[in-house]
């Protein structure tokens, strides 16, 4: 087993188990900081995977931006020292049975297939990338742009229309 | 044995599992957003696993996966800042957020 091998199957425990402390922690902020462990792990599968660039976007993004927004989101809406998160016990059990059959059937199809095995060579990331956005991927790229600048507006709107009616 | 795409496609599939049953059995708004964050994180390890294993010129690195996975997690950014938005405001309606409760739009 190669330092490569060693280290996927550190990250990917790093992913799973967190994300079951997700699923099934009764404790909203626990859920968060459990997130936080999750995105660590992806961001760590990205760079095994020689995606340097996307596994920095990862940890500033998704760790600095959209986990701090989801722990304001608790701090928020919930009273900070009664935060129980409670699953409907009687959905639990159907929920859980929903998932293992979608984890079959998806584990079943990836295994059935005989997949390349060679990886392709590692390469500095960010140059070509950023070829591609501007090039194919440029309409995508400005739709993307545009969707962010509406969300921008919107995310401030529709809080703030909130708390006019408040008043 | 070495670690392959199926490695990576496997814990994936496990992460979307895992996303799914946050989304059906919580309660909490923003419990199901955190279901929605893993289900996408997941989709977003398929596009740069297939990136560095996929089936194509051998030899030669392929970037679409990864610019995909920018576009997966730009997409991500924008879901949770418009759903929590979202949830605040409800919250100021309705001062709790769980999901079963709110069956009208209006208040």
């Amino acid at each position: 087993m190669s330092t490569a091998d060693v280290f996927f199957w550190i990250f990917a425990a790093l992913c799973l188990v967190p994300a079951a402390v997700v699923v099934f922690s009764r404790n909203l902020v626990y859920s968060a900081f459990a997130l936080l462990a999750t995105l660590a792990g992806v961001a760590g599968l990205y760079a095994l995977l020689g995606a340097d660039f996307l596994a920095v976007t990862q940890v500033l993004v998704y760790i600095g931006g959209i986990l701090v927004l989801i722990l304001f989101g608790v701090m928020f809406t919930q009273k900070v020292y009664d935060l129980k998160a409670e699953a409907m016990s009687f959905k639990r059990v159907r929920a859980a049975v929903l998932g293992v059959l979608v984890f079959v059937v998806l584990a079943a199809a990836v295994l059935g297939v005989d997949w390349p095995q060679a990886p392709r060579d590692m390469q500095p990331t960010s140059a070509p990338i950023g070829n591609l956005l501007l090039s194919e991927y440029l309409l995508p790229f400005e739709m993307i742009s545009v969707l962010l600048l509406v969300v921008l507006v919107g995310a401030v709107v529709v809080g703030k229309k909130e708390v006019r009616e408040d008043e | 044995m070495t670690v392959g795409l199926q490695h990576y496609l496997v814990v994936s599939a496990a992460l979307a599992a895992l996303g799914i049953i946050a989304m059906v059995s919580r309660r909490n708004a923003i419990n199901i957003l955190m279901g929605i964050e893993l289900l996408l994180n997941a989709a977003a390890l398929n596009f740069v696993a297939f990136s560095r294993f996929g089936a194509g010129r051998p030899g030669l690195p392929h970037f679409e996966g990864q610019v995909f996975g920018i576009f997966v997690i730009v997409l991500a950014a924008a879901e949770a800042a418009i759903a929590l938005a979202i949830i605040i405001a409800i919250f100021h309606h309705r001062s709790n957020i769980n999901a079963d409760e709110l069956q009208s739009m209006r208040r």
